[in-house]
């Protein structure tokens, strides 16, 4: 071997290793960039003839009645849970594969990372002689290291050709569900390698000629609990693609390639051109905001996800530097990609909801990330529970950006603290009652509170974090395809309320069991039930920490039998406190349990949660202060303890002026009891984190990151993260009762030699 | 010239201090953490965040642990508004939130009209839930349902 090569012999050497590429995983190439395309050739020619803006804005329409026609179709035909509720998109994408439109009331996260497969497939197949990409081909796709939110969505991928030419490509996705993986319902916490997420398609080519193939439909069948499921709906995404097809086909026969072409484009570079715009009107400078996230769903570990962002002119930068490392056997991680998929939803959920619904809003966005952290993770890491930190991305836009936009004389939208950002649902699995195997999660994902306003409370169990076009669905449905039984539903959970000025909105009890079912359980997914989730904003509080109850060991069908007054009303707080059901284990556990069976009549309950208040208690007018209670939402003591009003309990008449003395009061009290910043400061900060808390992320220095891996604190330099890895908590369980069996058994050894 | 920052906090540009919006009482040079003009408190996060249920039957009850979890108040130390309510471990060390290019920030300034009071923006996301409500009511029952 010799070091100096040819360019010659350097093409060929480039060449061979082209063609003997040994495994096309996920590309750092494409899955790194979630800028848009620059223009094509062809598109280039299209705008410097230019456009006429009358016939874009009528493109553009007819775009979006396409989308939203074939939207339509999979939410009214798709068979998942999730399609029925809304948790699907349509998207059209340029020939390049950049995201230009999607159905007014889809999810944008799901095609803000389908651009990656398609960019996939125009890369490797196009030109591959074994695949190859033509006319009435369609593409799938599951595993979000190619790009996706999580495992469990679907695409199909569908290239448009006119005249030979491709000129667009097609999609549509849904929130599937089941997948195979080691846990029904698609969403395993339990994974502790990527080989326990279940199927993992990278894109390949599952259409031809316009129909599925069948050899494939089979295979994918064979690999799911749920192959009814499976084959249902890629029927369905491909009928809605085909629709959108013809439509689209429609609009290039009335106004030619150009029209179309060139509104995809114009679309795109208009809305980074207005983006840019917005970022310049922001004062420059940098707001920075930290969330903690309690749990891996297996065991309580503190991580911390660091956001800095900086506006200087009409750059906006995100720097999410010092975030927890990642986990080498937990599946909380989530990819970068599928990251930024979900601070785009973010952005067009919580910020600026009037812009386009396409990719380009972050194309202006620069975001820097230590690599292998939990927002970054490596392709190896198990990622099937990434909703946790992707729900984070969802909402980490709200502190900073509030305090970055108030100056703005022009406000595009509400101010609104965070929404709550829980994926509070029962995800289930079994057989069903008509003898089906199944797994999948209830709509109640989908009931998140919203934030408190600047101008008013938030909304009750208003919508997902992830799209606020989703509906919570409906139990009767439910019921009807499933053993589960709701005891308890969509009761608002009294006096868990973000406080402040303005309350946040509230989330709603799910009290459920199984009946008629020879095996049947659930799990739930959640963090914050030792660290609040959803953050207030200006003074107001966050949610507070919500946990799932449990009552074993009955048959609450045989009690109701029995008695059936035995349970008034299936109220957690009540149940918990009075424990109505004799012979019940009463239990209350975090919030994340990986899947576990459910006898017939065991109750569980969990709770959606409330978003953040907004603004100092003291604030909050008394008159909704009654209102509060006349809605039955807080208890007195609440009303007189968090927001300080003096009033008769059973007029509800507030004494203004006791109140008015009461608040001054409190407000010196605030005065006295408080110590100046820099005093504070000394006698508070620690100089690493508590011995006793699993830390996971930077403390006061950015660039040093702490871990506790096989249950050894560790520190490491942020450009060097190591995956943490977890002991198993039931042998830490295990060795905990045998220390404690064995000093038992000491004790009682020193006890009966005391007694001879 | 004052530009309105937060709920609480406002930046007078002509002596480049931050200010509460509530008393006036200069807490410290904008080009400062405001933090530092503030009075700080340690809240029990229970006090807030109450146990809802007994708490010598269960150790989850609805409350965050405080030894995971603490609340810093900072307050105005003029009139005790709540400015900022912010959720930490034990010990960590506040976070630098605001900080922003004075210099920039007034030139900024220069030739905008100064805003005394927030705009108030409308509630995009919300509007799109109720028209998806309104939309979904419809095409369930046949009939329609009052705006929600």
């Amino acid at each position: 071997m010799h070091d100096k090569i040819s360019a010659e012999e350097q093409a060929l050497l480039d060449k061979f290793l082209a063609d003997n590429q040994l495994f096309l995983g996920p590309d750092p190439e494409i899955m790194r960039n979630h800028a848009t395309t620059p223009r094509s050739k062809a598109e280039d020619e299209i705008l410097k003839k230019g456009l006429d803006p009358h016939q874009v804005h009528r493109v553009r329409g007819l775009i979006n009645a396409a989308l939203s026609e074939a939207f339509t179709m999979v939410n009214q035909m798709g068979a998942a849970p999730g399609a029925k509720w809304g948790d699907l998109v349509t998207g059209i994408y340029t020939a390049q594969g950049d995201l230009t439109m999607i159905a007014p009331h889809g999810i944008i996260a799901f095609a803000a990372c389908c651009f990656y497969p398609i960019r996939f497939i125009i890369k490797n197949w196009v030109n591959d002689p074994t695949v190859g990409v033509k006319d009435g081909d369609g593409f799938i796709h599951n595993d979000a290291r190619y790009g996706g939110i999580h495992n469990t969505d679907q695409s199909m991928m569908m290239p448009l050709y006119y005249k030979g030419e491709l000129v667009c490509w097609l999609s549509s996705t849904i929130h599937e569900g089941e997948n195979g993986a080691c846990e029904p319902g698609g969403m395993p916490a339990a994974a502790e390698s990527k080989y326990d997420e279940g199927i993992k398609m990278s894109p390949f080519k599952v259409v031809e000629n316009f129909q599925l193939k069948r050899d494939l439909v089979t295979f994918l069948q064979n690999s799911v609990r749920d192959p009814g499921l499976q084959l249902e709906d890629m029927k369905v995404k491909l009928h809605a693609v085909m629709r959108l097809r013809e439509r689209i086909i429609a609009i290039l026969d009335q106004f030619g390639r150009d029209a179309l072409m060139g509104t995809l484009r114009v679309h795109l570079e208009d809305t980074e051109a207005e983006m840019r715009r917005r970022i310049r009107e922001m004062p420059d400078g940098t707001t920075r905001v930290l969330q903690f996230m309690d749990s891996t769903l297996r065991e309580n570990a503190l991580q911390k996800i660091s956001l800095a962002i900086t506006v200087k002119d009409d750059r906006l930068i995100m720097d999410f530097r010092g975030t927890a490392p990642q986990f080498l056997n937990r599946s909380v991680n989530t990819n970068i990609a599928s990251f930024k998929a979900s601070l785009c939803t973010g952005l067009l959920q919580n910020i600026w909801p009037d812009l386009p619904h396409t990719m380009a809003v972050m194309s202006p966005i620069e975001i820097i990330t230590d690599r292998n952290s939990i927002v970054d993770a490596e392709g190896e890491m198990p990622q099937s529970m990434s909703l946790m930190p992707l729900f984070k991305g969802c909402v980490v836009w709200t502190i900073p950006m509030n305090k970055l936009n108030y100056s703005v004389p022009h406000r595009y939208s509400a101010v609104i603290a965070s929404q709550y950002d829980q994926a509070a649902t029962f995800i289930y699995g079994g057989l069903t009652q008509h003898g089906d195997v199944t797994g999948n999660f209830c709509a109640d994902i989908n009931g998140n509170g919203q934030g408190a306003r600047s101008h008013a409370d938030g909304e009750h169990s208003v919508s997902p974090v992830f799209g606020f076009m989703c509906d919570s669905g409906e139990h009767e449905i439910n019921e009807e395809d499933t053993p589960i039984i709701r005891l308890g539903a969509q009761r608002l959970a009294k006096d868990r309320i973000g406080w402040g000025k303005y309350r946040a909105g509230m989330g709603y009890e799910q009290v459920a069991t199984a009946r008629g079912s020879g095996m049947w359980g659930f799990m739930t997914g959640c963090e914050g039930s030792k660290f609040p989730s959803a953050q207030g904003l200006f003074g107001g509080y966050s949610c507070p920490s919500y946990q799932l109850m449990k009552i074993k060991g009955i048959n609450i069908f045989e009690e109701l039998k029995k008695n059936p007054k035995v349970v008034e009303v299936f109220d957690i707080v009540e149940l918990m406190n009075k424990r109505p059901i004799p012979g019940g284990k009463y239990s209350s556990h975090d919030m994340g349990m990986t899947f576990e069976l459910c006898n017939e009549g065991e109750i569980y309950m969990i709770c959606q949660g409330s978003g953040g208040g907004y603004g100092d208690v003291l604030e909050r007018d008394p008159a909704l202060v009654m209102k509060d209670l006349a809605e039955d939402l807080m208890s007195h003591e609440n009303a007189r303890d968090i927001y300080k009003v003096v009033y008769d309990e059973k007029t509800l008449v507030v004494d203004e002026e006791a109140t008015k003395k009461l608040r001054d009061d409190y407000r010196k009290e605030r005065i006295r009891r408080g110590k100046p910043f820099d005093q504070f400061c000394t006698e508070w900060v620690t100089p690493e984190p508590p011995a006793h808390i699993p830390y996971f992320g930077s403390w006061d220095n950015p660039r040093e990151i702490y871990a506790t891996t096989m249950g050894q604190r560790v520190k490491m330099s942020a450009d060097q993260l190591q995956g943490a890895f977890m002991l198993n908590p039931k042998d830490l369980r295990i060795m905990q009762l045998e220390s404690e069996v064995e000093r038992l058994q000491v004790e009682l050894g020193a006890h009966r030699n005391a007694e001879r | 010239m004052r530009v309105l920052i937060t709920e609480y906090l406002r930046i007078n540009l002509d002596t480049e201090m931050w200010e509460c919006r509530r008393c006036g009482h200069e807490h410290i040079s904008a080009r400062e953490n405001y933090k530092r003009g503030m009075l700080v408190y340690d809240r029990d996060p229970t006090e807030i965040h109450k146990p809802l249920l007994d708490t010598k039957l269960y150790e989850r009850t609805y409350s965050p642990d405080p030894k995971w979890c603490r609340i810093l108040e900072y307050y105005c130390p003029q009139c005790g508004t709540m400015v900022e309510a912010e959720y930490l471990p034990p010990g960590h060390p506040p976070l630098y939130d605001i900080e922003l290019d004075i210099g920039a920030l007034k030139l900024q300034w220069k030739d905008r009209e100064e805003v005394k009071e927030p705009v108030i923006g409308p509630d995009l996301a919300l509007e799109k839930v109720k028209n998806n409500r309104a939309l979904h009511a419809g095409h369930e029952h046949g009939h329609k349902h009052g705006q929600q």
